[in-house]
């Protein structure tokens, strides 16, 4: 609990407003935050590149969908090796 | 008559989504409080809520009138992004508990591990001990709050209103946490995640699609039906989840 032990006020605060990042957008499931990235680029690619606005609109939520179905399937696996 | 029905579709998506995200965050927060109050005194866990509620007011103080200045298109792509991974987090966390396959999020548990947790702590680090764990349990809380109302708020153009019914719900809950005092575990907290989780990924889904200038069929309304498609895809998983268990208890 004590400051010398764990560095500044400053820094303990910069390291703390990180981690809460870190926690918040990646935590435990690293595959949500990639796969957010990667539903944002193919559907940047697909309306700004290709110009396939009705595709980008049915692209967004798909890929979102198979990212929880994925990242549950992960879960369970989890699950059941424990 | 349609700009009315689709202003009004994103008016009560938003008002739905605050309420929920902050009622579920304001009963975990309480229950700390609680804990720390029941155990410790109520000084402490008054001091302690009283200078996170400061820290979390300056946040939004201070970042609330940066954010509005962001390009709208910018904002609402970026904000689509966190809302998105953060709804799929709560989605998940839900459809794993509804089915069995996680253990329901417990405040009486919590509540227990706390005063444990309290109790075992010398009486010469009492108070600052106390402090530190309501400090901690409501800024945190309140942190996730105020991402939720900041991020939805903003990008709707509708800061005040999110405000205010974030107020509302923190207040509501308060006083309901209060009289029930350590009844919390009766609150629906798994169901209310789960809808939280759905509108989050909903308005996600929708905002990370204006900033890209994707043209949504319908406009706003089309929230609804995103709302409609989560719902049903959630509603699936953990058909499927509580049956395949079920399958693999028979097996077993």
């Amino acid at each position: 609990m004590t400051g010398e032990r764990r560095g500044p006020l400053a820094w303990r605060l910069v390291k703390g407003f990180a981690l809460f990042w870190w926690d918040f957008l990646i935590g435990d499931t690293p595959e949500l935050f990639v796969a957010a990235l990667v539903t944002i680029g193919v559907v940047a690619v697909l309306r700004h590149l290709w110009h396939l606005n009705g595709v980008a609109a049915l692209a967004l939520p798909v890929l979102a969908i198979v990212a929880l179905v994925v990242s549950v399937r992960r879960a369970v696996r989890g699950e059941r090796r424990r | 008559m349609l700009a009315m029905v689709t202003g009004s579709t994103g008016v009560v998506v938003l008002v739905g989504a605050v309420f929920l995200a902050c009622a579920v965050e304001m009963v975990e927060a309480l229950t700390i409080v609680l804990a720390v109050g029941h155990t410790r005194g109520w000084r402490s866990a008054f001091e302690g809520t009283a200078v996170a509620l400061v820290v979390l007011a300056a946040l939004v103080a201070l970042f609330g009138p940066t954010l509005v200045r962001v390009p709208l298109g910018v904002l609402r792509l970026v904000v689509g992004g966190v809302l998105l991974i953060f709804g799929m987090q709560w989605l998940r966390k839900a459809i794993l508990r509804s089915s069995g396959l996680k253990a329901m999020h417990d405040e009486d548990a919590i509540y227990r591990a706390k005063v444990a947790e309290l109790e075992s702590v010398g009486a010469a680090q009492r108070d600052r001990v106390a402090f530190v764990m309501a400090f901690k349990g409501v800024f945190l809380e309140g942190l996730e709050v105020v991402i939720t109302v900041l991020t939805l708020g903003t990008s709707a153009h509708r800061l005040g209103l999110a405000s205010t019914v974030a107020a509302i719900a923190v207040v509501l809950v308060g006083i309901v946490g209060v009289v029930v005092a350590r009844q919390l575990s009766s609150v629906p907290e798994n169901a209310m995640k789960m809808g939280v989780g759905v509108l989050l990924v909903s308005y996600g889904t929708f905002w990370t699609g204006e900033g890209l200038h994707v043209r949504w069929p319908g406009n706003d309304v089309m929230l609804i039906g995103f709302v409609a498609l989560y719902l049903l895809v959630t509603w699936t998983l953990v058909a499927y989840l509580r049956r395949e268990r079920r399958l693999g208890e028979v097996v077993a």
